[in-house]
């Protein structure tokens, strides 16, 4: 260690750039940075790679045809718009885990002691956990067309779908914000995030039509979000869709309610993720 | 807030639940010196650092860095200050270089600005040939290193250092130190918590003395040595001799301490001049025969023990027998000799 550090006078904003401009490069250079995390330890990526790929091949395979029987038509075609929402729906518990870990370091000590924009900090979460999603959706879609699922729809239709899909994902991401935020450690965020995500999938329209399903049950089922997205990927994909014949507003309107939900979701959770983050942060 | 003042705390006091980490604390830290924060754990220290570097608010109290107040200006403070401590790290899973890459980009330089004093730090701190390395591998020293050169990225003009050298092996404390007095030297204002007494003897200008939250003492190091009121003198004689003890107590404030088999007598002492002639004459006249006398001032360490209750800045025991420092005892006598 030498003595002769150069001190200089300190490092003024930069001068033209606005808000905007320096807020978004706090937001890229925090989700570089967990982009790099992701490539140092790949395996924590396996619930978006791996993870999908079993998911797809057990519901085809193991329990597919059963499903499949009252849903009528082509299973793969039913399944697979299902199991790319479901798949995207679970993936996002790593928002929950990985903030609630971040926050247990010292790390965010030191952010908080620079100049940057506090909310880049949940924002760059945000951002490399949609890198994750899209990722995720990938490795169903790819599956699901190795396996023979073949979408009748046109590529604008399908992306559109897609697109929902992801954006409900994101919606999401910001719920599990508030998880890891409001939990006291990863442990604890792990553990209620699971309860909540996984009744959340399954009590919907993803592997079965709701039909079937006792009344109160179904009633729950038809107003989950989840199935609204589900069914307005199956709708966009050109899926056979049952949920298209129950009386229930979501049901009949899927896209309009897909979007809804996913929007009111993102305007209620994202302020009180920034709220609970400052709260967290100000002992 | 004063003139001419970097840092400036009025009335801070501080609640966890029942505790009371802070209580009342007023500090001033004049542009381009030191100050010493010490104390022992859990004295305040930390939450004292913390809430002037924005990272908590204080029940009640005011604060300023560079003019700026701490809790409604927190991102102007910002700016100007850098943090290497105990709960403010690194990435562990990024590279030292990454890490300091992030900093710099985060303190909003631009990015060639950032790599290229990211390289200049890496290569000051001896870490160059680290810089591709995940912080999970550094050392101890490599980290803390690493810690200072951060807080270092943006050039601030304050800076916050919580206990910078727990936990390293001397030579690197000494390196640390080196750093530190340089950075001062060109107009760096730092405030700087230790555990360690010769530590904030030998960087503080001034010195703050954290007590269960409270401020108990405060001064250069040598008006805190001085405010016990006493110097000790200590006798090693050639031979036991029975009256010895008696002659010294006549100009001792305190009891006589005699250890090393009746050969060394401590005692101590007001503080005025001519006290080892007078102890050596009251020695010579009951016929005893000296073979050393040395008159020193407590060492902060004593000062700490008197003023916190009798126990060491790390919770140890203090002695109380400043005939018993041996080696330890003479070599701060003979620091501070350098220092004074």
């Amino acid at each position: 260690m030498r003595g002769d550090i150069a001190l200089r006078p300190p490092a003024a904003q930069l001068p033209a750039a606005s808000r905007i401009v320096s807020w978004l490069q706090d937001v890229w250079v925090l989700t570089r940075r967990n982009l790099i995390h992701v490539r140092r330890e790949p395996q924590q990526l396996s619930d978006v790679t791996i993870q999908p790929v079993i998911f797809t091949l057990l519901f085809v395979y193991v329990f597919g045809a059963a499903l499949a029987a009252k849903a009528g038509g082509d299973f793969k075609a039913f399944l697979i718009p299902g199991l790319l929402v479901m798949n995207l729906t679970t993936s996002t518990v790593g928002t929950a885990i990985g903030l609630s870990t971040d926050l247990s370091t010292g790390v965010i000590n030191r952010l908080r002691t620079l100049p940057m924009a506090q909310t880049s900090i949940l924002v760059g979460r945000s951002i490399s956990d949609l890198l994750a999603a899209v990722l995720c959706g990938a490795f169903v879609v790819v599956t699901g067309l190795a396996i023979g699922w073949r979408p009748d729809a046109g590529a604008g239709s399908i992306l559109a779908g897609i697109g929902i899909a992801l954006f409900f994902s994101y919606a999401l991401t910001w719920f599990n914000a508030c998880i890891g935020l409001g939990m006291k450690s990863p442990e604890a965020a792990q553990g209620v995030v699971f309860v909540i995500m996984f009744p959340l999938s399954f009590v919907s329209n993803i592997f079965t039509p709701t039909q079937g399903m006792p009344g109160w049950v179904g009633a729950i089922a038809n107003w989950n979000p989840v199935s609204a997205v589900a069914s307005a990927c199956r709708t966009l994909f050109g899926a056979p869709n049952p949920s298209a014949a129950v009386n229930a507003w979501p049901m009949q309107h899927p896209v309009t309610a897909a979007l809804m939900w996913a929007f009111a979701i993102l305007v209620v959770c994202a302020p009180v993720a920034g709220w609970l983050y400052r709260r967290k942060t100000r002992n | 807030m004063k003139n001419g003042s970097m840092i400036t705390a009025q009335g801070l006091s501080k609640s966890f639940g029942e505790v009371r980490a802070l209580r009342d604390v007023d500090l001033d830290v004049p542009a381009g010196s030191i100050l010493g924060v010490l104390g022992p754990n859990g004295a305040g220290k930390t939450t004292a650092i913390r809430i002037l570097t924005t990272l908590t608010v204080p029940d009640t109290g005011s604060a300023w860095v560079a003019g700026h107040d701490v809790v409604n200006d927190p991102s102007a403070v910002r700016r100007m200050i850098g943090v290497t401590g105990q709960d403010a790290t690194l990435d562990e899973q990024l590279t030292g270089r990454q890490n300091l890459l992030m900093v710099g980009e985060l303190s909003r330089m631009k990015r060639s600005d950032a790599k290229r004093r990211g390289a200049e730090l890496l290569e000051a701190f001896e870490l160059a040939d680290a810089g591709e390395r995940v912080l999970k591998t550094y050392s101890g020293g490599m980290r803390r290193r690493l810690d200072l050169a951060a807080s270092l990225v943006a050039r601030p003009p304050v800076l916050f250092l919580d206990e910078p050298t727990t936990g390293l092996d001397p030579t690197s404390r000494q390196r640390m130190w080196t750093v530190i007095r340089t950075l001062v030297s060109e107009g760096t204002t730092v405030l700087l918590s230790t555990q360690y007494l010769d530590e904030a003897d030998s960087l503080a200008d001034r010195i703050v003395l954290f007590d269960h939250g409270r401020v108990i003492a405060e001064g250069t190091p040598a008006e805190l040595k001085g405010s016990t009121g006493s110097q000790l003198v200590e006798v090693t004689l050639a031979a036991p001799h029975a009256g010895a003890a008696a002659a010294l107590a006549e100009l001792g404030t305190g009891a006589v301490n005699v250890s090393g088999g009746g050969l060394r007598l401590t005692v101590p002492v007001r503080n005025e001049p001519g006290l080892a002639v007078a102890a050596l004459r009251s020695l010579d006249a009951v016929g005893a025969q000296v073979e050393d006398i040395a008159v020193h001032r407590p060492t902060l360490d004593d000062v700490f023990g008197i003023l916190t209750g009798a126990t060491g800045p790390d919770g140890a025991p203090d002695t109380g027998d400043a005939g018993e420092g041996g080696d330890a005892g003479e070599a701060a006598a003979e620091f501070e000799e350098v220092l004074l």
